[in-house]
């Protein structure tokens, strides 16, 4: 066993794991180290050979590859630890590290860590896709690294089972690389994805979009021969007598992505059954004590810039170790009507806390409000909402509102 | 003569439908947006619409067997076929840096490829 005393370990150098890692040294804390399983820094960044990342942090639109390179360079630059490799096997209440490389197990004692794990694909178990089990089956996520990373063609004649943002650039990549992309269905009645990606990945390039659809059923013996897409009604159950038949080898799924969490579960640390990711309070601190999370694994973003920034102060307060002391004091924020969830999801302290959270579903001009035993606390206007737009807003809490113990909940009406 | 288009506006999330009557060069009527900003996108989108172009280019002798690439600006959507084309042809050997140059006005559309991505020599 490889023993080592670092100050700040970060897991994961996605870019959640390298903003976490680059604040955390800029605050001045002395040792910090990123693990990462994969022999390169930036983790899914490499692969999403697209632009538009950045926009929003920097005002200029990068490829996937160059904003991971920005943010190498300043780790680089702070003289930042990096093991590659590396595989963290578990962690515990003592913040003790167990990890693995080539050259042996480490065990790795941290002031304080950061969970910057990311997330993985949902496959098609978690769709229940009945059916036969040939080849030609893939995430999109997994599709796209064959195709952007190791020159690799998953097939020819392909289906795409969701329309979420992945799925939709898979079928521009596809079209590009010469695939015949036959569709993409999706089972809710509007895109997952953004309008941008719906308009420039499929309209361009005339791929129908089948929305209220599904894949019922899988062919084939030893490669995917034909798929059965049909219709769903409003309980999302297929109707009889819609099935259409389609002949494909390939079906990428897009059905979604899972925090990765298996590391923090071992931990015992709480999990929100809605988002997947660690239940955090203000400082993004997990409810073990010095362990914060930040990223896909937190909860699943839309655009790197605001994960970044979010990245950025778990870094932070991983650094100064703020540690919340009157942890038993915290209230919790309940999503209420029009909301999915809110992260974080207590908070301990009175002052100006940032509130991530997601509307249920697309509207128009909505109100959202933050309302304490039936009073409104803030309120503000949106001129849309969409599931697909993670919704940003700063809320001041006065602390006697914590005092008080009561549970905030957050709403959106239109 | 005039042409309709239904074009989907991006800029926003609402993502209206605006209708667009040209004859070809200049706008003749313009239906559906819901705000002024969906006029400029619907103008260029019905005249000239382009598109930033990113896609790969094979290395000889890297880390990785591909380099990832973009254009230098956006492409006219009639010509990303023919852009693809050029680059499917193209081959670099590593190193290649990120920003170096790949290909000069690539078929002949003035615009540049350059790489996104380092690749060091295997
Ligand atoms: C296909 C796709 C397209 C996207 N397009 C855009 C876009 O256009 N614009 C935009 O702004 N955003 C986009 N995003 C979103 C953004 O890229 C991701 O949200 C972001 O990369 C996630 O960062 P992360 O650091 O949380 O996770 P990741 O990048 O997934 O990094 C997690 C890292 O943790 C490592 N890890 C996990 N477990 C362990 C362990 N036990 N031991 C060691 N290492 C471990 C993994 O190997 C990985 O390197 C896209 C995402 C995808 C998937
Ligand atoms: S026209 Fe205005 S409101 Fe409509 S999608 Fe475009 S920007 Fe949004």
């Amino acid at each position: 066993m490889i023993n080592q005393d670092v100050d700040v370990a970060v897991i994961g150098s996605g870019p959640a794991g390298l903003a976490a890692a680059v604040s955390a040294k800029q605050h001045g804390t002395g040792r910090v180290v990123i693990l990462d399983r994969n022999s390169w820094l930036g983790g899914i960044l490499p692969q999403c050979i697209h632009d538009g990342f950045g926009v929003e942090e920097t005002g200029e639109s990068m490829t996937g590859p160059e904003y991971a390179e920005k943010y190498i360079a300043m780790a680089e630059q702070q003289n930042i630890e990096v093991m590659n490799e590396t595989m963290v096997l578990q962690f515990d209440r003592k913040r003790e590290i167990i990890a693995v490389n080539k050259k042996g197990i480490y065990k790795i004692k941290a002031k304080s860590i950061v969970l910057a794990m990311g997330c993985r694909e949902k496959t098609r178990w978690s769709a229940m896709i009945p059916g036969d089990r040939p080849s030609g089956i893939f995430t999109a996520g997994v599709a796209q690294a064959f195709i952007n990373l190791y020159n690799l063609m998953p097939g020819k004649n392909v289906v795409i089972l969701g329309s979420g943002d992945v799925g939709l650039i898979m079928a521009r990549r596809l079209k590009f690389e010469g695939a015949n992309v036959l569709g993409v269905v999706e089972i809710l009645p509007y895109a997952s994805g953004l309008p941008r990606n719906v308009v420039q990945c499929l309209d361009d390039y005339d791929i129908p979009l089948f929305l209220n659809h599904t894949v019922t059923s899988i062919e084939g013996r030893n490669r995917l021969e034909q798929i059965t897409i049909a219709q769903v009604d409003k309980n999302m159950n297929p109707v009889l007598g819609t099935e259409k038949q389609i002949k494909c080898d390939t079906l990428l799924l897009s059905l979604g992505l899972i925090p990765e969490n298996e590391l923090s579960k071992n931990a015992d640390i709480e999990i929100d059954e809605i988002t997947g990711g660690p239940v955090v309070d203000q400082n993004l601190e997990t409810t073990l004590k010095g362990v914060f999370a930040c990223g896909n694994c937190l909860q699943v973003y839309d655009i790197v810039d605001m994960l970044a920034l979010d990245a950025k102060r778990a870094g932070k307060n991983a650094a100064k170790l703020t540690t919340t002391k009157k942890r038993k004091t915290g209230i919790q924020f309940v999503p209420g009507a029009g909301v999915r969830y809110v992260v974080p999801q207590k908070v301990t302290e009175g002052g100006t806390t940032q509130l991530t959270l997601r509307a249920e579903k697309p509207g128009e001009v909505s109100t959202l409000r933050v309302i304490v035993n039936d009073k409104e606390l803030f309120k503000k206007k949106l001129p849309w909402v969409n599931p697909a737009n993670m919704i940003k807003v700063d809320v001041d809490i006065p602390s006697e509102v914590i005092k008080s113990g009561q549970s905030l909940e957050v709403t959106i009406n239109d | 003569m005039t042409e309709e288009k239904e074009i989907t506006c991006i800029v926003c999330p609402i993502g209206c439908k605006i209708l667009v009557k040209t004859d070809g060069k200049h706008i003749k009527n313009l239906d559906g947006n819901k705000c002024k900003r969906g006029i400029d996108y619907a103008e260029h989108e019905a005249l000239d619409p382009r598109r930033m172009l990113t896609t790969s280019v094979f290395v000889d002798g890297g880390e990785w067997p591909l380099v990832s690439v973009k254009s230098t600006k956006p492409v006219p959507k009639e010509k990303i076929f023919n852009v693809l084309k050029e680059i499917r042809k193209t081959k670099v050997n590593a190193p290649v840096k990120s920003g170096q140059r790949i290909l000069n006005n690539v078929a002949n559309t003035d615009i540049n490829i350059v790489a996104t991505k380092i690749v060091k020599k295997l």
